[in-house]
């Protein structure tokens, strides 16, 4: 049962986070692509308001990723209460990889991963995509392992 | 209508002659066959005042499109062709001024038309070009209405009244009644006016107007023509010839039924321009119309700008008109040097007639105009202009010399007697000639490689070095209601654009056909119609446009700038507030801005303290806030004050200010406070803020302790702490670039000040950085000297405000990463709260697509920006650059000293991002990879040796002298703020500033002959040659300059030639010369002089002005000197041959 309960919520967990990450996936392509709008004089003629908006962009992407990190924290816990170990194996590298990333993280005085002034260079802004799409992928991935696990309890139990 | 039966004759004129104006003008010019001397157009205009009533209207009607010439007319000098062109320029104002009824001019003209060219060349005033330029630059915008023109025609006839403006004008002018009249026709009418008689335009736009010219001209006599009609023909003819004689695109551009176009234009401005009062001095006369007015302002403001270069665009365009025409003898103030391009050299496509168009109809025949034409061979289409790229035979004897195969262990010297100058671009002459200055804009490969795998083969970095800001000598200035744009990609027309045909261009960035707006038809240079080619947009590769409103996103700011002071105790100490006060005391006039410009000041030491400068208070009044933590701005008003309003003041404060924290025991620093207060005091307005900083900020937000471990200073392993401590600098210089303020750091401070952090507040606001290590007003006076210099020039330099950057490149090629101080916004976009004329940026580009199906490259920057004097402009660069397709053209077309400033920049952001040791390594493995790349590729290389192209041969070295940089080397003592400090230098300087401090220049100077020197102005300077930074090249006997861009060092050999000592350091022998001398005094011997010039040539060129060291060979200050020679071998690094087997190992691994 407690295994159902686990799966069960790793399931809502994991739809809470593919919205963020969508989202955080978007506001980088935006970031990317920005320039190829035929907005573009406007862009050129509204410095101040356009700043704001890539500012607000960037927050956003900030917004994202402490609750994601604490998501996927909070149910790699659970997963260690319900003793699933091959779950929490499968976890174990994500999590390690966001305590890394965030351990190295540029000086902040506040909470997030991205600067600002560095986030345009676009080796960084290419990796920050690329990390978006692969944690879309093992995101999607482990929800279907995690409904795979509800169904296979439900029917067995 | 009238106008339309003179049209003829005006055609058969200059360039104008296409105007139905012309036409009234051109008659007035014809006029003058009677008194060829005198003026033509009075003369004209009193004989037949009566006849061309309707002519005179147009007359009119273009006078107030031209408004500006009237000023500029001088006393008719000139008697070529040209002069009639000037002559022209007058005319317009003269119609301007008057109402549009002055028909009497018109006869004039036609009259001139009759009388011989001669008599008309004579008479014609040279306008000046200055003057005449504006007007046309206005003018554009005016063309436009084609159309009008015509519905205009019937109210003008009407009106014939004799309205003589020109007489003011001219000294001889009998008809002050019919001034405007008389202009146009006179012009290149007389040229044309036989041929022009048929005149059927093929433009569809202008073919209507035209045809009622024609008929006017033709079928329906008016009263005027009876007077004039058959001398019109025989006239022409004559003039042409003479005409043509001089100036070949003039005679095309009688026959061009562009020129017709122009005519229509000239009514629509005419409406307006009627109501004017006729205005007989030049100055009046100017933008008459509310149309003109953005233009006349713009270019007034131009001319006016505070900044050492001429900018106004008239004095550019004049240097090209007074080529083609007679020289301007009037408004010589206004005339600028001579500006880049001759007409008179055009492309003999311009010059004469190709066929003509397919279009036109047989009836145009004497119509056709050569001039139109010419567009597609001036500007071959892309295709085009790749064939003619391999064409010349020099260039592929140049680029066998830079793949000349070099074995840098074998050949020594490699390094160029005399500073080389940068590759050239494999390009045709023609683009050549046009593209952007090296110093401006510059690309490490000058041969731009098809494909990113070309690119990776080759290792070599691909990148842009910029100096946009840049003081010029000469800048177009544009004033136009228009900038030609392309519609998709949004670029600025340039010299690299093709013309498919009149009226459509196509991009070079992105490939989209774009319409020539009409009022792009007209060039004010050869105040002609139809060749969109020829406006100076077209003709330079750097330009500045006066943007309209469209371009601002509030109204333009005024100059805003607040001194933020350090008063504490060690501020004192270092009495640099006195150094500052007289400075700024000296420079108060000088500092960039107009009416509106504003200044504060704010001192901190543990509290902020703000000063009242109310206009009408007796004395500035401090006001203290003490609560840091909060800080707050205790008034709104009066804290930034007007300079003009308050000066007084300002003056009373800057006297008072040293004295009045002499006593004061604070030690603390409250930095971060005061930057917060400047900030909210700057919001509303945006500006500059200058900040002065003597110690770490101890004290509120911001503050910062001490991270330096003196004990590894020298360390080999990683160097800490280049990063910042804290985010609150670049936090808050994030909010002010929002606010569209900038921050510039002087640091002067003796002790460790974090610059790493405090930096970040310049860095990412678009400011600059200034570091003085142990400033001290007495004990170190050579700092003090160069910060009393740097000063100088810090306040009076041009200041750009609320400025956008955005750099645009050919379809394919795309932007990696930025190097400099700015925000960046977007891809493609830096946001520059302030720019300053001695900053320099650096992008990486890559390649995304294959450039394979083009052959050109081009790169856009474009820079839009408020002047101090509240104008929004646009100054836009653009280079072009072949692509190729070969591995050794990329190795052939390298730019080492570009590539080497390129890579600096990447190394820092690696030391700061990783670790300074990765950065190093990944300097050498550049220069190794690269070096493998070409041996790979090379089939007929000997295996043996280190082997470069020619091209690279100095690759080795630079990287070398890199890592011995301060910035990046290891190993050698180094405080780590002058390591940061070194770093904030290279990723912000100019290419050229880079390049001495990383390989400075050593010159020996105690025996230059003056052999091979130059000679400028009187003054001979000495070239002696430039020598390896090595020990090897000094000798006891010789004295040696160094010049390392921010810093000069003469090195004085022990035995040194006695004669040198004294005739040029003016003292007797060695062992008296002192050890801390800052400068050569003013001796009057030959030697010193010859020394004196040479190093004053050597700072030419340079904004600010190095500090200066006379170093004796046994004091301990010679470290600083042989620490440069970056040849030899240091405790901790290789000399150069070290270095080389190095990298021959590594590259054999």
């Amino acid at each position: 049962m407690q295994t159902n309960v686990t799966t069960v919520k790793g399931i809502l967990i994991s739809t809470l986070i593919f919205p963020r990450l969508r989202d955080n996936i978007i506001a980088f392509d935006e970031l990317k692509t920005d320039y190829k709008n035929p907005i573009d004089q406007c862009n050129t003629l509204n410095p101040t308001v356009d700043r704001v908006k890539k500012i607000k962009r960037v927050r956003l992407a900030l917004k994202l990723v402490l609750p994601e990190y604490l998501i996927h924290v909070f149910f790699c816990v659970m997963f260690l209460c319900a003793a699933e170990w091959l779950t929490l194996g499968l976890n174990m590298p994500l999590l390690a990889y966001h305590v890394w990333r965030y351990m190295s993280r540029p000086v902040m005085s506040g909470p997030g991963l991205y600067d600002p002034t560095t986030i345009m260079n676009a080796d960084i802004l290419a990796y920050c995509q690329k990390e978006g799409w692969c944690k879309l992928a093992f995101y999607l991935l482990s929800f279907f392992y995690y409904l795979y696990g509800m169904i296979y309890v439900l029917v067995s139990s | 209508m009238s106008t339309q039966g003179y049209a003829n004759p005006n055609s058969a004129g200059n360039n104008y002659s296409m105007n139905s104006s012309q036409n009234g003008g051109g008659a007035a010019a014809t006029a003058a066959p009677a008194a060829p001397a005198a003026p033509c157009q009075n003369g004209p205009g009193q004989t037949y005042p009566a006849m061309y009533p309707a002519s005179s209207y147009y007359s009119s009607a273009l006078p107030a499109a031209y408004p500006t010439v009237a000023g500029h007319n001088a006393p008719p000098a000139g008697k070529t062709p040209v002069s009639s062109t000037g002559y022209s320029g007058n005319y317009y104002q003269n119609s301007s001024g008057p109402s549009p009824c002055p028909a009497p001019p018109r006869t004039h003209q036609y009259s001139t038309s009759n009388a011989p060219v001669q008599s008309f060349q004579q008479t014609a005033p040279y306008a000046m070009p200055a003057g005449y330029y504006r007007q046309t630059y206005s003018h554009p915008s005016q063309g436009q209405p084609q159309p009008q023109p015509q519905q205009l025609q019937p109210s003008l006839v009407p009106a014939s009244s004799g309205n003589n403006l020109n007489a003011p004008l001219y000294p001889i002018v009998s008809y002050p009644s019919a001034p405007g009249s008389s202009q146009y026709g006179t012009l290149r009418s007389s040229q044309t006016a036989a041929e022009q008689l048929p005149v059927s335009t093929g433009m569809p736009l202008t073919q209507s107007s035209l045809q009622q010219y024609s008929q006017g001209i033709g079928t329906t006599p008016t009263p005027a023509h009876l007077g004039y009609g058959a001398p019109p023909l025989s006239q022409t003819a004559t003039v042409n010839g003479q005409s043509n004689a001089v100036q070949q695109h003039y005679n095309q551009n009688l026959h061009n039924p562009m020129s017709h176009h122009y005519a229509a234009a000239p009514p629509i401005s005419q409406s307006p321009d009627k109501e004017r009062p006729p205005s007989g001095t030049p100055g009046t006369s100017v933008h008459s119309s509310p149309r003109h007015h953005p233009g006349g302002d713009s270019s007034s403001t131009t001319t006016g700008s505070a900044s050492p270069v001429p900018n106004s665009y008239e004095s550019v365009e004049g240097g090209g008109y007074s080529d083609l025409a007679a020289p301007p003898t009037s408004v010589p103030a206004k005339q600028a040097p001579p500006f880049g391009y001759n007409y008179p050299t055009m492309h003999p496509a311009y010059q004469q007639n190709p066929a003509p168009r397919p279009d036109s109809s047989p009836s145009h025949g004497g119509y056709n105009p050569p001039g139109y034409q010419p567009y597609s061979q001036p500007f071959p289409s892309l295709s085009e202009l790749s064939s003619a790229l391999g064409g010349l035979g020099g260039v592929s004897e140049l680029e066998a010399e830079t793949l000349r195969p070099v074995n840098l262990l074998q050949e020594r010297n490699i390094l160029p007697p005399k500073h080389a100058p940068p590759p050239e671009p494999n390009l045709s002459n023609d683009l050549r000639k046009v593209n952007c200055s090296p110093d401006t804009f510059r690309c490490t490969l000058t041969n731009i490689p098809q494909t990113q795998a070309l690119l990776n083969k080759a290792r070599l970095p691909l990148g842009l070095l910029l100096h946009p800001f840049r003081d010029l000598t000469q800048l177009p200035v544009i004033t136009s209601n228009t900038i030609v744009r392309c519609r998709s990609c949004r670029t600025y027309i340039n010299p690299f654009v093709s013309f498919l045909d009149q009226r459509r261009w196509k991009c070079n960035l992105c490939y989209r056909v774009n319409d020539v707006p009409d009022e792009f038809m007209y060039n004010p240079v050869t105040r002609s119609y139809g060749e969109p080619h020829k406006r100076p947009e077209v003709q330079n590769s750097t330009v500045e446009f006066i943007a309209s409103s469209d371009y601002m996103l509030r109204p333009p700011q005024p100059a805003v700038y607040l001194f933020v002071l350090d008063v504490s105790h060690n501020a004192v100490e270092s009495g640099y507030l006195n150094v500052f006060c007289q400075s700024l005391l000296d420079n108060l006039e000088k500092l960039p801005g107009d009416t509106r410009t504003r200044i504060g000041f704010v001192t901190f030491d543990s509290t902020v303290h703000f000063y009242n400068l109310q206009e009408g208070l007796s004395q500035p009044q401090m006001l203290l806030v003490s609560d840091i933590d909060d800080v707050f701005i205790p008034t709104h008003d009066n804290l930034l004050v007007n300079l003009k309003e308050s000066k007084e003041l300002v003056k009373d404060l800057l006297n008072a200010l040293p004295g009045m924290f002499t006593h004061t025991r604070e030690t603390q620093s409250a930095l971060g406070p005061a930057l917060q207060a400047a900030y909210k005091l700057m919001c509303p307005t945006g500006g500059r803020v200058s900040v002065f900083q003597t110690q770490l900020p101890t004290l509120g937000a911001g503050l910062l302790q001490s991270r330096e471990d003196p004990n590894l200073r020298s360390s080999t392993k990683n160097v800490q702490h280049l990063g910042p401590a804290t985010d609150f600098y670049k936090k808050l210089a994030l909010d002010c670039s929002g606010q569209q303020i900038g921050v510039d750091l002087f640091l002067l401070s003796s002790q460790y000040s974090d610059l790493a952090s405090l930096a970040c507040v310049s860095k990412y606001s678009a400011g600059s950085v200034f570091y003085y290590p142990s400033f001290h007003h007495v004990h170190n006076t050579a700092q003090s000297q160069k910060f009393q210099k740097d000063l100088q020039r810090y306040l009076t330099r041009k200041i750009g405000f609320e400025a956008v950057m955005r750099i645009r490149c050919t379809k394919g090629l795309s932007i990696h990463t930025f190097h400099g101080n700015f925000f960046v916004r977007s891809t493609d976009l830096l946001s520059l709260a302030n720019v300053n004329p001695d900053s320099g940026f650096a992008v990486q580009m890559s390649i995304e697509e294959s450039l394979a199906d083009t052959s050109l490259a081009c790169f856009q920057a474009a820079l839009l920006y408020t002047s101090s004097k509240g104008k929004r402009r646009i100054r836009v660069h653009t280079l072009c650059l072949p692509v190729v397709s070969q591995l050794s053209e990329v190795f052939a077309g390298a730019d080492i000293q570009a590539i080497t400033c390129l890579l600096a920049n990447m190394a820092i952001d690696r030391s700061i991002s990783s670790s300074l040791s990765d950065a190093r390594d990944a300097l050498v493995n550049a220069v190794v990879d690269c070096l493998t790349a070409y041996r790979a590729n090379g089939s007929n290389i000997q295996p043996s040796g280190l082997i470069t192209p020619a091209a690279l041969r100095l690759f080795p070295l630079y990287v070398l002298a890199l890592l011995k940089q301060k910035a990046l080397r290891t190993g050698t003592s180094t405080r780590l703020d002058e390591r940061v400090f070194s770093m904030c230098e290279l990723k912000s300087q100019p290419l050229l500033q880079i390049m001495r401090m990383a390989h400075p220049d050593l010159y020996r100077i105690d025996n230059m002959t003056e052999q091979a020197a130059l000679h400028l102005n009187d003054s001979v300077i000495p070239q002696p040659p430039l020598l390896q930074l090595t020990a090897e090249k000094l000798t006891r006997e010789g004295a040696f300059l160094m010049d390392c861009g921010s810093v000069m060092f003469l090195w004085v050999g022990k035995c040194c030639n006695e004669t040198f000592i004294r005739d040029v350091l003016g003292y007797p022998n060695y062992a008296s010369l002192p050890s801390n001398m800052t400068e050569i005094p003013e001796l009057q011997t030959m030697y010193s002089e010859r020394t004196r010039a040479f190093i004053s040539w050597l700072l030419e060129s340079r904004t600010f002005h190095p500090a200066f060291h006379v170093i004796k060979d046994d004091t301990s200050a010679k470290t600083s000197f042989f620490q440069h020679l970056v040849e030899d071998r240091t405790e901790s690094a290789f000399s150069y041959y070290e270095f080389l087997l190095h990298i021959q190992q590594q590259m054999s691994k």
